[in-house]
């Protein structure tokens, strides 16, 4: 396995969706290319920078919209 | 922050919400809305229209609450109302997303190949002397943290609709890859191919931004230093 078919390869690995016998190429090349190791790691900090822009407030829990929603959740129990 | 409250269970939170629990509803409400305004708008081509389809998504999950079954947990049904909702809107703007089948935008390779050597080369397809991915200085720095989250906003600004919507379904709001197959319609296969380039682009991005910032902190810690060693010689009296 080379470095350019590895960098195509690492979601696929992360998700563990690798065949047995790309997976084991895939980690015997990481063992012996620093450089893939470091692509590797910037995919899972790419991820994990990723995750906490899911806490950005959005516009939608505008109190009007929510006071709508949850009168209509409470007219539906009645 | 309401991402910080834990949601009960979804056997009991179902349970409460078809018992009228409205501090349950509104938890689901302030829990998922953000998520789902940040998906409706990669459907529909504007913010308005986006809360539209919120707002009717939960009104359907109100109505629709009793016929929920349990056969997918109770956010991948309520964003899979989402999606419909957001389609059947993007549908009547002429904007329709193919999940069904990958397009052009989902094909070739994710690293630059000239940053590989070439096929004469005694080691083909191994990276070039200089073009290696080098290691990240993540900042721990506040200020230095909101312009890493500005590139990251503008990487995922950046992604074809199709890539987008299937990186922040896994990546920011943290779907699995089946749930995400069984939100969009979407094999295993195409869903990995599309994560593996939107992914692929953000790091790209985040490499150019890593790679320039380093270089300044660098230059500054220089400056840094020449300033500190001439106070330092200026106390000892010298020139
Ligand atoms: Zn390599």
């Amino acid at each position: 396995m080379t470095c350019s078919e590895l960098a195509e390869l690492v979601t696929a690995y992360l998700d563990g969706a690798l065949d047995e016998r790309s997976e084991t190429l895939l980690v015997v090349h990481l063992d012996g290319c620093p450089a893939c190791r470091t692509l590797l790691d910037q995919h899972q900090q790419t991820v994990r920078l990723l995750a906490p822009a899911a806490s950005e407030p959005s516009p939608v829990s505008a109190p009007a919209c929510r006071d709508a929603l949850l009168a209509a959740f409470r007219d539906s129990s009645r | 922050m309401a991402r910080d409250v834990p949601l009960p269970p979804d056997d009991e939170l179902v349970e409460r919400l078809r018992g009228g629990d409205e501090a349950a509803f509104g938890l689901v409400l302030d829990l998922w809305s953000p998520s789902m305004l940040r998906l409706a708008r990669s459907f529909v081509s504007t913010n308005a229209t986006a809360e539209e389809v919120v707002q009717e998504t939960w009104l359907a999950v109100v109505r629709g609450l009793a016929r929920f079954e349990g056969r997918a947990s109770l956010k991948t049904w309520v964003f899979r109302i989402l999606v419909n909702t957001a389609r059947t809107r993007g549908a009547k703007e002429s904007r329709t997303l193919p999940f069904s089948s990958l397009l052009p935008e989902d094909e070739g390779p994710t690293v630059d190949p000239s940053r590989f050597r070439p096929s004469d080369d005694p080691h083909p397809g191994h990276w070039n002397p200089g073009q290696q991915p080098q290691p990240w200085m993540l900042p721990e720095d506040a200020a230095l943290k909101s312009e890493v989250r500005a590139v990251l906003a503008e990487a995922l600004g950046a992604l074809p609709d199709r890539h987008r919507i299937v990186v922040t379904l896994r990546d920011i709001d943290g779907h699995s890859s089946d749930e995400v197959c069984e939100l969009l319609d979407i094999s295993p296969g195409n869903q990995r191919v599309i994560l593996h380039r939107a992914r692929a682009a953000v790091r790209a991005r985040l490499e150019t931004y890593f790679a320039t910032a380093t270089a300044t902190t660098a230059t500054s810690t220089a400056a840094a230093s020449t300033a500190a060693a001439s106070t330092a010689a200026q106390r000892r009296g010298a020139p």
